[in-house]
C-alpha cells in the first residue's frame, strides 16, 4: 500500500510542477510569447475549476446514492454553454468592455458604479463559498486519510493536513495571483496551471473509469447488465429535484465568482467563448461517463458502510493498483486546488476592490487620491491579505464544522447562495429598468432567505437552530418554518430553498426596480449593459475642465505603476497630438482611465478616485450619486442646451460680422473702383478735351497750341504715375514684391532722399536734418526706404500750407525701434481724419493736388512689408510723420 | 442776355477746356471750385446753366444739386452735371434728384456744347 | 443549374444561410432543454405498474443526448466559423447575432 508519506512526497512534486508550470507561463506572456496561453483550449479547460472535488469524489457517492441525479450538475453548466448567444456572450462582452474585475465590479458598475452593492455581494460571495473552500479543504484530507488505513484515520484526517494544504495554495495564490497589478487582472500563471490540472483530472477520472469497466467489470455489455442489477438499478428520480438541480447549477455556472473570474474577468478573445460552447460540455460528459460505473462496482465489490465519495480512490486501492489510486488522488487534488485557488483569487479580488480598498481610501480622507506613495503596494498587500483571510476562513470553517456529512450537503446549499446573484445580473444586462435599490433588495432578500432557509438548517437539528424551530418555526409561526415556508411542506429542502429564495429575491428585484427611480449614472450604465453590442461605449462625463493633468498623473503612477502610467500617458498626448507626456484631461481619456484603474482596483473605486480628482478633493462615491441625480440631470440637460444656443450665438454673431466684412468688403471695392475711374478720366477729361480743341480750332495761337499741348502732357504723366502707383500698391499688397536687402548707412538714404524730393518740388520747402543722429547703419530695402522718405517730402512740399515751409527730419529711438521723423509746420490734419490719410485715395479735403491719394497707402504698405511701420503722431502744431524701421534692420546696425 | 454759365469744378484743366470752349461761342463762364460753398455762389451769380461736377472738395456735387432742386428760386435752373466716376448707380441717384443733363467723362468738346445750348434753349 | 450564379445571389444566399444557422445556434439550448426533461416523464419505480425503465437505459440516453448536443453545437460552429465573412477580420465589430 502506497504509504502516506510518498503520497505526500508526489504531491509536493507535482505542486512544484505547477509552480514551474505557472512560472514558465508567466514568464512567456510577460515576455509577449504566450500566444500559446490564449488558445480556445485554455480557455475551455480552466472553465474547468467548475469540476471541483467535490463533482471529482462526490458525483460517484452522489449516484450511489441517488443514480442519475448526480448528472444535472453537469446538465446545467452544458445547457448554458450550449446557449452561449444568449448570456455568455453579453456576459463577456460587457465584462470586456467594462474591465469588470469580478462578479461583485460588474453588478456595482451595472448598477451605478456603486459601492455598496458591491460590499453587499462581495459578503454574500464570502459567506456562499467559504463553506465551499472549506469543501475542498475536507476533501484533500478525506482522500489522504483513504489511503493511511483504518488504523490511523483519525491522525491523517485531523485538522494539521488541511492547515497544510490551506497554507499551501494560500502561498500559490498569493505568487501567482497577486504577483503584478494587472491592468485587466488577468493571471496567465494561474490560468495554465489549472488547465493543466483540469487534464489531469480528467485523465484521472476516465483511468479509473476504464480500469472499473474493462478491468473489473470486462467490458460494456458486462457493465450494463452490472448497472442494471446494482441497487441502483432502475430509473428513480425526484421530479423538482431534477428540474430544480439542473437549473441550479445552468445558475451557479453563471454566478459562482470563480467562474466569473475564468469565464469572464481572463477571456482573451470572444471567439474563445464559441469553440467552449461545444468543448466545454465533451470535457463536462467525459467527466460524468464513467460516474455510474464507478459508483455501481463501488457498491458491488466494497464493503458495505464503505463511504461512496471515496469510490474513486478506494476501488484501485481494494484492486491493489496503487498507481491508479496516487493517479486518482493528484486528481482529486487537481479538482481541489484549482477551484480553491481561483475562488480565492476572485474573492480576494472582490475583498480587496470593493472592502478594503474604499475603506483605506476614505481613511486617508480628503487627499485620499492624491497622497504620495504607491498605491499598488497598498492594492497588493491588501489582496494578498484578502486571500490570506479567505483561505483561513475555509480552514476555520471547516475547522469548527467538523466535517462529515454537514460540509457534503455543502455544494448545492453553496450553489444556492450565489444563484441570487442571478436576478440582479440578468436583469442587470437584458432589463434597463434595473435600478440599484431593486438590486439591493432582492439580493439581500434572497440572501436571508437562503440563510435562514438552507444554510443554518444544513447544520442539523440543534446545530445551528434548534430542533424545534425548525419543526414549528419562530414563535411557534408554522408559516415560517424554514424548511415549510407560508405552509408549503413536503418539498425537498434543496427545491425549497432554491424556489423562495429565488422567486422572493425575483419578486424583490423587480418591485424595488419598479418603484424606485434610477440615478442617471445608472440609467447611463444600464443603457451601457442591456445596449452593449448596439453601444461603443460613452459613460458618464466627466468634468474634465477641473482636473490637472499632473495629479492625474500621480494618481494613475500610484495604481499603474510609473511606467504603465507614463506610456498611457504619452500614447494618449500622442494620440492628441500633443508634445511631451502630459495629455489635456479630456473626457474621453478620463475615461479611458478610468477604465485602466477600474482594472486594478474596480469600478466603483476607480470612479470615486477620479471624482476625488475631477469633481474637487472632497467628492465621495455617495456625494458623487447626489450630484448625479435628476436635478443634476436636468440642470446638466439645460447647460448643455445653454451651451449649445451660446454656440449658435456665437455662430450667428461670427456669420455676421463675416457678412458685415464682406458688405464692407463690396463697398470698399465699389468706392475702389468710383476712386480708380474718377483718378483716371480726370486726365483724361483734360487730355480729350485740349486734343479736340487742337484738332478743331482754326487759327490758334502758337503761344495756346503750346499751353494746350502742355497740359495735355502733364497729365498724360500723371495718368502714368497714377498707373505707376496703382501697379506698385498692387503689387505690394499681393506680397509679390522681391526685398531687395542691403546694407546701407541712414543718412545715405536720407541724402538721396531729400536730393529726389528737392529736384521735383517747389524748392519751396526747408528740410532740416540732424546729421550726427543718422548715423545708423541698416540693413534692408533701401531703394524702398528711400520712396517712403522720398513721398513724405514730396507731401511736406505738396500741402505743407505755412508762410515759411519747413521740414525737421530726426532719428529717434523709441522702445528700442529706430524711428525717423518728418515733422512740418504745416496745419495739422483734422483728428477725424488721422485715420483715413494712410487708406488709398484718400486725399484731404480742400487741399487740391495732383496726387490720387495713394503715396501714403503705398508707403504704409512698404513700411508693413519691411517689417517697420509708419504713423502719424497726434501733435497740435504741425504734422509729425513717423516712420519705425524694422526691428532687425536697426538692430543689425548696432 | 442770358448766356451766362456758372461751372462748379475742381480741375483747372477742366475748368480751362470749358471755359475756352463755351467762352468763344459767346457764354459768359464763371467758375467756382469749392464745394461748401457752391450753393451760395449759385445764388450770388444766378446762373442761366450750371454745370456741376460730381467729386468735388467739401460738399459732392450730388449734395448741392439736391440742396438746390430743394430751394423753390432753382427747381427750373438747368443743370448739367459731369462725373468722372462712371457708376450708372450715380445717373439713377442724380435724375431723381432732378439733373437736366447727366454726362459722363471725358466728354466730346461738341457734346458739352450741344448739351448747353439745349438746355438753355428749353429753359426758355 | 449549368450557369453559374451571379455572385450577388451566392452572397445572398451564404448570409441568408449564417442566419438560419445563427437561429439554429439560438434554439439549441432549447432543444437541449427540452430532451434533458424528457426523463421526468418516463415512469418511475413506486408509482407505476409498468416496468420502470433501467438504469442502463438512462445512461445511454441521457450520454447519447448529450453526444448528439455536443455534435450538433460543433457542426453549427464549424459551419459558422467557415462562413464567417472574410472581410471582417476583427470580430469584436461584428453585430448583433454574428458569428465571426
Amino acid at each position: 500500500m502506497t504509504s502516506v508519506n510518498q503520497l505526500v512526497a508526489v504531491s509536493l512534486a507535482y505542486v512544484a510542477f505547477l509552480f514551474a508550470i505557472a512560472f514558465f507561463a508567466e514568464r512567456a506572456a510577460a515576455r509577449g510569447q504566450g500566444g500559446w496561453l490564449r488558445s480556445p483550449w485554455v480557455y475551455t479547460l480552466s472553465l474547468s475549476i467548475y469540476c471541483t472535488a467535490w463533482t471529482f469524489y462526490g458525483a460517484v457517492g452522489y449516484a450511489a446514492r441517488s443514480g442519475m441525479e448526480f448528472v444535472t450538475i453537469y446538465l446545467g453548466p452544458t445547457l448554458v454553454m450550449l446557449g452561449w448567444w444568449w448570456i455568455l456572450r453579453k456576459l463577456v462582452r460587457i465584462g470586456r468592455a467594462q474591465r469588470a474585475t469580478s462578479i461583485a465590479d460588474l453588478i456595482s458598475a451595472r448598477y451605478g458604479k456603486s459601492n455598496l452593492l458591491a460590499i453587499v455581494v462581495t459578503l454574500m460571495a464570502v459567506v456562499g463559498v467559504t463553506p465551499y473552500i472549506a469543501l475542498q479543504l475536507q476533501s484533500v484530507t478525506l482522500s489522504l486519510g483513504a489511503f493511511a488505513g483504518p488504523s490511523d484515520t483519525g491522525a491523517l484526517t485531523n485538522p494539521a493536513s488541511a492547515f497544510w494544504v490551506a497554507g499551501g495554495l494560500a502561498l500559490f495564490t498569493v505568487l501567482f495571483g497577486t504577483r503584478k497589478l494587472d491592468a485587466n487582472e488577468r493571471h496567465s500563471g494561474v490560468v495554465m496551471a489549472i488547465a493543466v490540472e483540469a487534464v489531469v483530472k480528467l485523465v484521472a477520472l476516465i483511468a479509473v473509469g476504464v480500469f472499473v469497466v474493462w478491468g473489473i467489470a470486462g467490458g460494456v455489455q458486462p457493465m450494463l447488465a452490472k448497472i442494471d442489477a446494482s441497487p441502483i438499478g432502475t430509473w428513480q428520480i425526484d421530479k423538482s429535484r431534477w428540474v430544480a438541480l439542473t437549473a441550479l447549477s445552468a445558475v451557479a455556472f453563471l454566478c459562482l465568482p470563480r467562474m466569473f473570474q475564468v469565464l469572464v474577468v481572463e477571456n482573451d478573445d470572444e471567439r474563445h467563448l464559441q469553440i467552449a460552447a461545444w468543448a466545454f460540455p465533451v470535457y463536462l460528459m467525459l467527466m460524468s461517463l464513467f460516474v455510474v460505473p464507478i459508483a455501481v462496482v463501488g457498491l458491488d465489490i466494497l464493503p458495505a458502510g464503505s463511504n461512496p465519495d471515496l469510490f474513486v480512490l478506494t476501488i484501485p486501492l481494494a484492486e491493489g493498483r496503487a498507481g491508479l489510486a496516487g493517479l486518482s488522488f493528484l486528481g482529486g487534488f487537481s479538482s481541489a486546488t484549482s477551484m480553491v485557488i481561483v475562488a480565492t483569487l476572485a474573492l480576494a479580488t472582490m475583498v480587496s476592490n470593493h472592502v478594503v480598498m474604499p475603506v483605506w481610501l476614505n481613511a486617508q480622507g480628503r487627499e485620499g487620491a492624491l497622497v504620495s506613495g504607491d498605491v499598488r503596494n497598498v492594492v497588493l498587500l491588501a489582496r494578498r491579505a484578502s486571500i490570506l483571510m479567505i483561505l483561513g476562513l475555509g480552514y476555520l470553517y471547516y475547522r469548527f464544522s467538523g466535517g462529515g456529512a454537514a460540509l457534503a450537503a455543502i455544494g448545492l446549499i453553496s450553489f444556492t447562495g450565489v444563484a441570487q446573484f442571478l436576478p440582479a445580473l440578468l436583469g442587470g444586462i437584458f432589463w434597463r429598468g434595473a435600478s440599484r435599490w431593486g438590486a439591493l433588495a432582492g439580493l439581500i432578500i434572497g440572501f436571508v432567505v437562503w440563510i435562514y432557509a438552507s444554510l443554518l438548517p444544513s447544520f442539523g437539528p440543534d446545530a445551528a437552530m434548534s430542533a424545534r424551530l425548525l419543526a414549528e418555526g419562530p414563535w411557534g409561526v408554522g408559516w415560517l418554518r424554514p424548511q415549510a415556508l407560508f405552509g408549503i411542506e413536503g418539498l425537498d429542502p434543496t427545491v425549497h430553498a432554491v424556489v423562495w429564495s429565488l422567486t422572493l429575491n425575483t419578486f424583490a428585484f423587480i418591485i424595488g426596480s419598479l418603484v424606485t427611480f434610477p440615478t442617471p449614472l445608472e440609467r447611463l450604465q444600464g443603457a451601457q449593459f442591456v445596449n452593449v453590442f448596439e453601444l461603443s461605449g460613452q459613460p458618464r462625463e466627466w468634468h474634465a475642465a477641473m482636473a490637472t493633468s499632473e495629479d492625474l498623473m500621480i494618481m494613475a503612477q500610484r495604481i499603474l505603476g510609473a511606467d504603465e502610467a507614463r506610456k498611457l500617458f504619452r500614447e494618449e498626448a500622442d494620440r492628441q497630438g500633443i508634445a511631451g507626456h502630459l495629455p489635456e484631461p479630456s473626457q474621453a481619456f478620463l475615461q479611458r482611465l478610468e477604465r485602466e484603474l477600474a482594472g486594478s482596483v474596480g469600478a466603483a473605486t476607480a470612479h470615486a478616485m477620479i471624482s476625488q480628482l475631477v469633481g474637487g478633493a472632497s467628492v465621495s462615491v455617495e456625494d458623487l450619486m447626489a450630484v448625479a441625480d435628476e436635478s443634476a440631470q436636468i440642470l446638466e440637460y439645460s447647460s448643455q442646451l445653454e451651451a449649445k444656443s451660446a454656440e449658435l450665438t456665437r455662430t450667428a454673431g461670427q456669420l455676421r460680422t463675416a457678412n458685415d466684412k464682406l458688405t464692407a468688403l463690396s463697398v470698399q471695392k465699389d468706392a475702389f473702383l468710383s476712386q480708380i475711374s474718377h483718378e483716371l478720366r480726370t486726365p483724361m477729361t483734360s487730355i480729350r478735351s485740349f486734343s479736340e480743341i487742337l484738332r478743331d480750332t482754326e487759327g490758334m495761337g502758337q503761344v495756346e497750341k503750346t499751353k494746350y499741348a502742355s497740359i495735355i502732357h502733364g497729365e498724360a504723366i500723371r495718368l502714368t504715375r497714377l498707373l505707376d502707383d496703382l501697379l506698385d500698391l498692387s503689387v505690394l499688397e499681393n506680397g509679390q514684391v522681391n526685398l531687395n536687402v542691403e546694407t546701407g548707412r541712414l543718412e545715405d538714404v536720407l541724402e538721396k532722399a531729400v536730393i529726389t524730393a528737392q529736384a521735383s518740388g517747389s524748392g519751396a520747402l526747408a528740410i532740416k536734418r540732424r546729421r550726427l543722429n543718422e548715423a545708423v547703419s541698416l540693413s534692408t530695402d533701401l531703394d524702398r526706404l528711400a520712396q517712403v522718405f522720398i513721398n513724405l517730402m514730396t507731401n511736406a512740399d505738396k500741402y505743407c500750407d505755412a508762410e515759411h515751409p519747413q521740414l525737421d527730419v530726426s532719428v529717434e529711438n523709441r522702445d528700442g525701434a529706430v524711428c525717423v521723423v518728418f515733422f512740418d509746420n504745416g496745419t495739422p490734419i483734422a483728428t477725424s481724419e488721422r485715420d483715413l490719410i494712410f487708406e488709398k485715395f484718400a486725399r484731404i479735403d480742400g487741399t487740391p493736388g495732383a496726387g490720387a491719394g495713394l503715396g501714403l497707402a503705398i508707403c504704409r504698405e512698404i513700411m508693413t512689408r519691411l517689417g517697420g511701420d509708419i504713423v502719424l503722431d497726434p501733435t497740435q502744431d504741425g504734422n509729425r510723420f513717423v516712420v519705425i524701421l524694422p526691428a532687425q534692420a536697426a538692430l543689425a546696425a548696432q | 442776355m442770358g448766356k451766362h454759365v456758372l461751372l462748379v469744378e475742381d480741375e483747372t484743366n477742366i475748368i480751362e477746356a470749358i471755359r475756352f470752349l463755351l467762352s468763344r461761342e459767346g457764354w459768359q463762364v464763371d467758375t467756382h471750385s469749392d464745394g461748401a460753398t457752391a450753393v451760395e455762389a449759385v445764388r450770388a451769380v444766378q446762373p442761366d446753366l450750371l454745370m456741376l461736377d460730381y467729386m468735388l472738395p467739401g460738399k459732392s456735387g450730388m449734395e448741392i444739386l439736391k440742396e438746390l432742386r430743394a430751394d423753390p428760386a432753382f427747381t427750373k435752373m438747368p443743370i448739367l452735371m459731369l462725373t468722372a466716376r462712371g457708376q450708372s448707380r450715380d445717373r439713377d441717384e442724380a435724375e431723381r434728384a432732378g439733373v437736366s443733363r447727366f454726362m459722363t467723362k471725358p466728354f466730346s468738346n461738341v457734346e458739352v456744347l450741344t448739351a448747353v445750348r439745349d438746355l438753355v434753349q428749353l429753359a426758355r | 443549374m449549368k450557369r453559374p450564379l451571379p455572385s450577388s445571389v451566392f452572397l445572398e444566399r451564404r448570409s441568408y444561410r449564417r442566419r438560419r444557422m445563427m437561429d439554429a445556434v439560438r434554439l439549441l439550448p432549447i432543444f437541449a432543454a427540452l430532451l434533458f426533461m424528457l426523463p421526468l416523464f418516463w415512469p418511475t419505480a413506486p408509482d407505476t405498474p409498468e416496468v420502470p425503465v433501467s438504469m442502463s437505459t438512462a445512461v445511454i440516453y441521457v450520454f447519447l443526448v448529450w453526444l448528439m448536443l455536443i455534435c450538433a453545437a460543433y457542426g453549427l460552429w464549424s459551419i459558422l466559423w467557415s462562413a464567417r465573412p472574410v472581410d471582417v477580420p476583427d470580430p469584436d465589430d461584428s453585430d448583433d447575432g454574428e458569428v465571426a
